[in-house]
């Protein structure tokens, strides 16, 4: 699949040099674009193709109701940038305004914009969300931001390939996110470098797009330049009747080329992980990077365990800025804060999951509880199924929509020492907040959390 | 872009692993919409205390090693965010050449971007590198593009490989888009091709 893609989209490709990879959507947010923009100007140049492109704002927004005024003047003035580049370059911007604002991973996908085949980039490394629809999704930097922009194609040399088969059926109370998580545990961050990634095996085909979007999301944390899923009946019925999908006979004609993208028995790949789905627990990190995790059942890994004396380091580093003791069963460690959002599980079925959860009980009186939705229009879904009023009768906060939390730009930061439960992607040192103490679980693991307390085991909470 | 040919500077051990962007610059001073100016909050939470004050623990903050504008880390450099905040804050404060066993993909190309070499050691080779380092504040070290060899002035010496293309532009100082802006008439037969299909 992924030869196939990266083939179909060659513009150019010189011996010894970087191939020259046409790309057919480019999405920006206010983050990462205002230098590139800038760029244009500086040299005079156009956005080549402003129809490719869409923009959205969604890093540093508040996620509070009306949300407007924002009083954090520098996070305006990166809005007000991203607006007025929007409006000088022609390009499409999903503003605070727009019913369809939200998370830039959520949104390309509600609106259809995401579709099989596509080479899909973005100022942001969690763009390998998009390879659940089996398209070729990226993250770039801002200089390469401005050379899209510019030139609507992208300087690159060929990854390497790696499947990741997960056999097996995923057992119940186990979601995609334990998923991606013991694999991040197994071959570690840095375990992707330099390889796109094929997820593969029973247990990824049994996941809903949006489980298999979370996978893909955090094909980063393990380093790989990009996750991808090939596409099949499930991501058709996804997409179909979507606004930026193709409608009637196109939508058609269209499956019928993206059928022809999955991948053939028997694809060479240049490495192979395998993973037994029917083995797999609840996870939960101890660390500061995502890689460090055990199951819920487990216990704060012993620094002096670990294989390389920098292991040994840099966990002895990660449990005391983590407050942990060695040998702590994972359920005995409190919680004061929980997030459930961001681009990794911030879509309905993740809020389902977490409400599955909540009805029906309290969010305990220690902690709180933060749930922001993906995208408004997850928002809206939510409410239509009352999911909002669960979380709200538990005592959890309702938002709107945006990437709040997970990186703490917006007001919703983790004061110093806090420790959170949270759905989101990377627990590095203050990424929630300076001081912050993040660990990362499923959507379900984190509502359970939420009333408990401390970790719990959601397979005996939902049994009851 | 300042081209990058040959770098001689004093160089900074920092012997952690996985060290990500979010610790290289934290989001609080993403909101920028320049590209200069992040030198002030390079690693800024480890770098100050609460208090302001600078850390005197941080590797950064220790005597020998102010102004130091080569980096030593050990595997993974730059991991998490593709922020070019990153290596801006890196350029801005001096560095100019990174060296370690391996680091992220994005960050890894962003460095390409902004005229910083990021070099890719062997790890023993990285390991010795830091021990000289930690022993002798103020060490120095030279890294060599043209020749692709770091060395120091006490016999080390270590060759590396590097992207002949990225080579290319850093020697020269040569930007991407205007050289893919030459290939104009490929691009617009690409978009003829797709869009007749």
């Amino acid at each position: 699949m992924f030869e196939r893609i990266w083939e179909a989209h060659l513009v150019d490709e010189e011996p010894g040099q970087p191939a020259l990879l046409y790309i057919d959507l480019h999405l920006v947010h206010e983050v990462t674009s205002a230098q590139a923009f800038d760029g244009l100007r500086l040299a005079g140049r156009p956005v080549r193709r402003p129809d490719l492109t869409l923009a959205v704002m969604d890093h540093n927004v508040p996620t509070w109701a009306g949300r407007l005024p924002i009083t954090d003047t520098i996070a305006l003035k990166q809005i007000q940038v991203l607006a007025r580049n929007c409006e000088e370059f022609g390009i499409t911007l999903y503003d605070l305004h727009s019913p369809r604002q939200g998370i830039v991973h959520v949104i390309g996908p509600d609106l259809g914009r995401t579709q099989p085949g596509l080479t899909i980039v973005c100022g942001d490394s969690h763009t390998s969300t998009h390879g659940a629809f089996g398209a070729l999704a990226f993250g770039i930097g801002t200089s390469e931001v401005e050379h899209v922009l510019a030139t609507q194609c992208l300087l690159q040399r060929r990854p390497r390939t790696m499947e990741i088969r997960v056999d097996g059926q995923l057992p119940y109370g186990v979601a995609a996110k334990d998923v991606i998580l013991a694999i991040i545990g197994k071959i570690g961050t840095d375990g992707a470098t330099g390889y796109v990634v094929e997820y593969t095996g029973e247990a990824i085909r049994s996941l809903s797009m949006e489980g298999r979007m979370t996978v893909c999301n955090m094909s980063i944390e393990a380093g790989a330049r990009a996750g991808m899923v090939a596409p099949d009946a499930k991501t058709f019925a996804y997409l179909e009747g979507r606004p930026h999908a193709p409608q009637g006979r196109d939508f058609e004609r269209a499956v019928a080329g993206w059928e022809r993208l999955a991948t053939d028995a028997g694809a060479a790949y240049d490495r192979l992980v395998e993973l037994d789905a029917s083995a797999l627990a609840p996870q939960v990190t101890w660390g500061t990077n995502p890689g460090m995790v055990v199951p819920v059942t487990g216990r704060v890994p012993d620094p002096a365990a670990m294989p390389t004396e920098a292991d040994r380091r840099a966990a002895e580093r990660a449990l005391e800025y983590m407050g942990l003791t060695p040998g702590t069963a994972i359920q005995d460690v409190r919680i004061d804060r929980v997030f459930i959002g961001s681009c990794t599980n911030g879509r309905l079925e993740d809020l389902r999951a977490a409400a599955a959860v909540m009805r029906g009980r309290q969010v305990h009186p220690s902690v709180r509880a933060l749930v922001v939705p993906g995208s408004q229009e997850v928002k809206r879904r939510a409410e239509a199924e009352g999911l909002d009023t669960v979380f709200r009768e538990a005592g959890a906060e309702w938002r709107e929509a945006g990437c709040s939390m997970c990186l703490g730009m917006n007001p919703d930061i983790l004061q110093p020492g806090e420790r959170c439960a949270s759905t989101s992607n990377r627990n590095f040192e203050g990424r929630q907040g300076k001081g912050g103490r993040t660990h990362l679980v499923s959507p379900s693991m984190a509502a359970a959390a939420a009333t408990a307390g401390h970790f719990v085991d959601v397979r005996r909470i939902t049994d009851d | 872009m300042d081209p990058f040919v040959k770098h001689a500077g004093t160089a900074l051990p920092l012997d952690r692993v996985n060290v990500d962007t979010d610790q290289i610059i934290p989001k609080q001073f993403l909101k920028r919409v320049e590209r200069t100016g992040f030198g002030e909050f390079l690693f800024f939470d480890w770098r100050y205390l609460d208090s302001g004050q600078p850390n005197p623990e941080f590797e950064l903050n220790r005597p020998g090693y102010a102004g130091a504008s080569i980096l030593i880390a050990g595997r993974n450099f730059g991991c998490g965010s593709s922020r070019e905040h990153a290596p801006w804050a890196l350029l801005d404060y001096g560095f100019r050449a990174l060296i370690a066993p391996s680091f992220a993909d994005i960050f890894f190309n962003n460095c390409f971007q902004n005229g910083i070499l990021p070099v890719i050691l062997h790890e023993s080779e990285v390991a010795e590198l830091l021990a000289r380092a930690k022993a002798q504040p103020g060490y120095r070290l030279g890294v060599d593009l043209d020749r692709c060899v770091v060395e120091d002035e006490q016999g080390f010496s270590a060759t590396f490989a590097v992207d002949p293309f990225r080579r290319h532009c850093l020697l020269h100082g040569l930007d991407d888009i205007g050289l893919t802006l030459q290939r104009e008439e490929k691009i617009r037969a690409y978009e003829q091709v797709v869009s007749s299909r």
